[in-house]
């Protein structure tokens, strides 16, 4: 099957582009993602002018970026800044071009998270339905505090330990120690991780992902339209996406059921199995996420999270190399399109002493209640 | 001097609530339809889409499902409480309400593990508003109670 049943048609990135990270005071999110987007550009031989559709993720003032860019979209669109929102900018943009609607679409992402002074939590914080009412009075807030009780409750369940928490805050390290463009390089012992002051307990500061400024940039075409062009194609074969927030902030299962259906249909869209998968890309928000995805995406028995993580599966050398850029725990947090963007390099076989050998089929997997994954291949199905 | 911590918004939706809660009984809006409680305060039941809720007591008892304590000030309020803690407690009729358990020596999670049994308390903080923490129940760990 392919992407859609009734074409024949597939979809390849064929520029991707990305900003520094760190603290860019002098830059705001709409010029972190024109940034960005020049650098996709040319990594793609294009022109902004060639780009006729334009997916704005978290930056918050496309009028100005299509006026400094001079570009005259046929489609825009903006969405909000929460990383989930990631799923839904991809799809617009997929579905833009296997309709015909557009050829080839920029999708952009600006977050300027560490000079706006970004927090996640506290008065304001959107996460929690109706916190304001019946959180916020007992100091209950922040995404991070969801994390450290699905945590328990896993521990609880199956004997999830901190040591394997550990474990995936040192591999994204090392990983990141790979990777000029990571915020965050010093190699991690376990004495460091257990050493790292409590933000809500049992996680701590190292359990969290960075908050930092930078933009990332991916250019999608038909795949007739990528074979002429500069860059070797990466097609994006599958895409899928599950939304079941009304189980709540913290679902029963830890979005189990949910993973298991993006999961089906990623893989029957792609034509690839997860034996066929050579490196993961896993939204890294907090370090438990990284364990309930894996099992939500089948790659372990569910329960079999924790363990599967300390035999190290994901590190460089292990069976799925995963976040090979450092993740949002250490390259840098751009709320998923980073570990797109590594997927696609991954495929494209560049990024030298971080390269999975021979990785030809990578998935990005995005757990919780609002699930999406995406799989890049070095050939069209 | 005043209370410095947040407070709820309270408005014509969850005024039952509070009151109820100054009153010293749990209250939470059921679904006329499927029978649902919810723990928020729209009339749309999220389980069977019905519009209409009335308001019933529960037995106030539960259990914690999920615990966490804070180190990190995310409120002025609670400056001087940190570290303390906040639970998802499942009450008996299935619903979860988040809260802070109170009635612990130190307050420390081993202290208020997953599964231990617990009944609300009622903490007046201002003259509007009653919180509902919960303490371990007096008779947790009896058996044949």
């Amino acid at each position: 099957m392919s992407l859609i049943s009734n074409r024949k048609d597939s979809i390849a990135v064929v520029g991707v582009g990305m900003t520094d990270f760190g603290k860019l005071p002098d830059h705001d999110a709409t010029s972190l993602g024109i940034w960005a987007l020049r650098e996709a550009a040319a990594d793609a031989g294009l022109t902004l002018a060639d780009i006729e559709g334009l997916v704005i993720h978290r930056l918050a003032d496309y009028q100005k970026f299509v006026q400094i860019t001079n570009m005259a979209p046929r489609l825009l669109t903006a969405s909000p800044g929460a990383g989930r929102m990631l799923g839904g900018s991809m799809q617009i943009a997929v579905q833009a071009i296997l309709s015909g609607m557009v050829e080839t679409v920029a999708v952009v992402y600006g977050n300027d998270g560490s000079t706006a002074g970004a927090r996640y939590g506290g008065k304001g914080d959107q996460y929690g339905t109706g916190a304001e009412q019946l959180w916020f009075p007992y100091g209950m807030t922040s995404p991070g505090a969801i994390h450290a009780m699905a945590f328990q409750r896993h521990a609880a369940l199956y004997g999830t330990t901190v040591e394997q928490l550990a474990e995936i805050s040192m591999t994204f390290r090392r990983h990141a120690a790979l990777n000029p463009k990571a915020v965050m390089k010093k190699p991690l012992s376990l004495d460091d991780y257990m050493a790292a002051p409590f933000i809500c307990e049992p996680l701590r500061r190292l359990d969290y992902c960075l908050i930092n400024d930078g933009g990332v940039a991916m250019i999608l075409t038909s795949g007739e339209r990528a074979r002429d062009m500069r860059q070797k194609p990466v097609y994006l074969r599958g895409i899928a996406q599950l939304s079941r927030l009304a189980k709540g902030e913290l679902p029963d299962d830890f979005g189990y059921e949910t993973m298991q259906q993006v999961s089906s249909r990623v893989h029957r869209m792609a034509e690839l199995s997860r034996a066929d998968v050579d490196a993961l890309m896993i939204y890294d928000n907090f370090t438990p996420t990284v364990i309930f995805t894996l099992e939500g995406f089948g790659y372990c028995e569910r329960g079999q999270g924790g363990e599967y993580v300390q035999s190290g599966t994901l590190r460089l050398g292990g069976r799925y190399p995963a976040n090979t850029n450092g993740g949002h725990l250490s390259e840098s947090y751009m709320q998923g399109w980073s570990l797109n963007v590594e997927a696609v390099r991954q495929v494209r076989g560049e990024l030298g002493e971080r390269q999975v050998p021979d990785a030809r089929n990578v998935q990005y997997l995005q757990g919780g209640p609002l699930s999406t994954s995406i799989i890049y291949a070095k050939e069209a199905n | 001097m005043s209370y410095a911590k947040p407070l709820p918004r309270i408005d014509d939706h969850s005024r039952p609530f509070w009151d109820a809660a100054k009153a010293g009984h749990l209250m939470l809006p059921r679904c006329d339809a499927c029978g649902s409680f919810h723990t928020y305060f729209e009339p749309w039941c999220n389980k069977c889409g019905h519009e209409g809720v009335h308001w019933e007591r529960l037995s106030g008892r539960g259990r914690i499902w999920a615990n966490c304590r804070f180190h990190k000030i995310y409120f002025a309020g609670f400056e001087k409480d940190v570290p303390y803690n906040v639970a998802m407690v499942e009450l008996e009729e299935g619903c979860r309400l988040v809260t802070n358990i109170v009635g612990l020596e130190r307050g420390t999670l081993d202290e208020m593990p997953i599964g231990m049994e617990v009944e609300a308390v009622f903490e007046a903080v201002t003259p509007e508003v009653t919180l509902i923490k919960f303490a371990p129940m007096a008779s947790a760990g009896d058996a044949g109670e």
